[in-house]
């Protein structure tokens, strides 16, 4: 005859499961990866001759950052809160203005034509800059191109540039390139590290 | 009256514990899904800068990361407090990020290798030459997809 089983005392469960609790805490972090992405243009080549790529001077925004973590933009000085309007207006260009970055029609693939800017910002800093300075330079670039390709989805799109799916992003990314270049070091008389 | 008068002391049951390992699971596998192993141990204090503008890196599996800071107290006798590189678990220099980068590339599968990005987690008190030499010399092994890692700062107010 089957005796009925005994209920097993599960009162040692939760001191098991504090156990594992304690482990992964002490073993493991939280840290998020997440940041401001970039592609480094790629070396030039060595052997081959560097010929310098014209860019006409209304198409280029110089953004310097110096030792002292000051900023000039486009050859005046101003502060980081400022920086995202001054480069939004040289991107966007809405009235043509001759100062401003020309705009090339280039046909994007399942848009049609759109006049894309060829609005190049050169990012320049020295060695004794900050990188938390340089990070929040870099930062407002971004923030004013997002700002962008946000109005240029609501405009055609009639939603926000997150909201959009793959293939639209794609346009809006075509429309509005993120053409930011990190200059070649240079040393501006400074050999503070 | 009668009716609520309490003859003798009445003892408080005890507290039902049955839930309480319920709980604790619960705990445990919150921590197993939302944290990830460590990897090395850190020789350098890095705190990232802010940003609001950040993305979230899609394949953490396929990043390679260089740590930038002043080493830790308890190495500072030995090193210094300029800021120095940390490459897995030892202070390396610019000039040995080529064959870290070349042993990351190894460990990542063939199909993948060109969408390696390369994490620099650097303090936001370092100066930008040590960070320009590191990007030169990525550029130089062209592992050019880099992300400048930072947290997410607040957008609202400060």
């Amino acid at each position: 005859m089957a005796r009925p089983v005994k209920e097993i005392n599960a009162g040692s469960m939760a001191d098991i499961a504090f156990l594992l609790l304690i482990f992964f805490l002490m073993v493991t972090t939280m840290d998020v990866e997440a940041g401001l992405q970039r592609r480094l243009p790629p070396m030039p080549d060595e052997n081959q001759k560097q010929d310098d790529v014209q860019i006409n001077r209304r198409n280029i925004l110089v953004v310097r950052l110096n030792d002292y973590d000051r900023l000039f933009a486009g050859g005046e000085m101003m502060d980081v809160s400022q920086l995202k309007d001054k480069a939004k207006e040289f991107l966007a260009n809405p009235a043509n203005d001759i100062n401003l970055p020309e705009r090339e029609d280039k046909v994007i693939e399942g848009f049609g034509n759109f006049a894309v800017s060829k609005g190049v910002i050169s990012l320049q800093n020295t060695r004794g800059t900050s990188y938390k300075a340089y990070i929040e330079v870099q930062n407002e670039l971004v923030k004013a191109i997002n700002e962008i390709r946000d109005d240029f989805a609501m405009l055609n799109f009639g939603r926000k540039y997150a909201a959009l799916d793959e293939d639209r992003q794609r346009i809006v990314r075509d429309a509005v390139p993120q053409n930011i270049s990190e200059a070649e070091p240079k040393d501006t008389g400074s050999n503070k590290r | 009256m009668a009716k609520f008068s309490k003859s003798g002391k009445k003892s408080v049951p005890a507290m039902s514990t049955a839930s309480l390992p319920d709980i604790v699971f619960m705990i445990l596998f919150f921590f197993m899904v939302s944290t990830s192993m460590r990897q090395t141990d850190r020789l350098v204090t890095v705190k990232v800068p802010e940003a609001t503008e950040i993305a979230k890196l899609e394949r953490k599996d396929l990043a390679a990361y260089i740590y930038v800071g002043t080493p830790i107290p308890s190495r500072q006798s030995q090193f210094g407090t300029d800021a120095r590189i940390q490459l897995n678990d030892s202070f390396k220099t610019v000039a040995d990020i080529r064959d870290f980068i070349a042993a990351e590339r190894e460990t990542k599968s063939e199909s993948d290798r060109q969408f390696m990005t390369v994490s620099i987690k650097a303090d936001e008190n370092v100066r930008m030459g040590i960070v320009t030499d590191i990007k030169q010399e990525l550029r130089r092994t062209s592992a050019l997809r880099i992300m400048y890692n930072a947290r997410r700062a607040d957008t609202q107010g400060n």
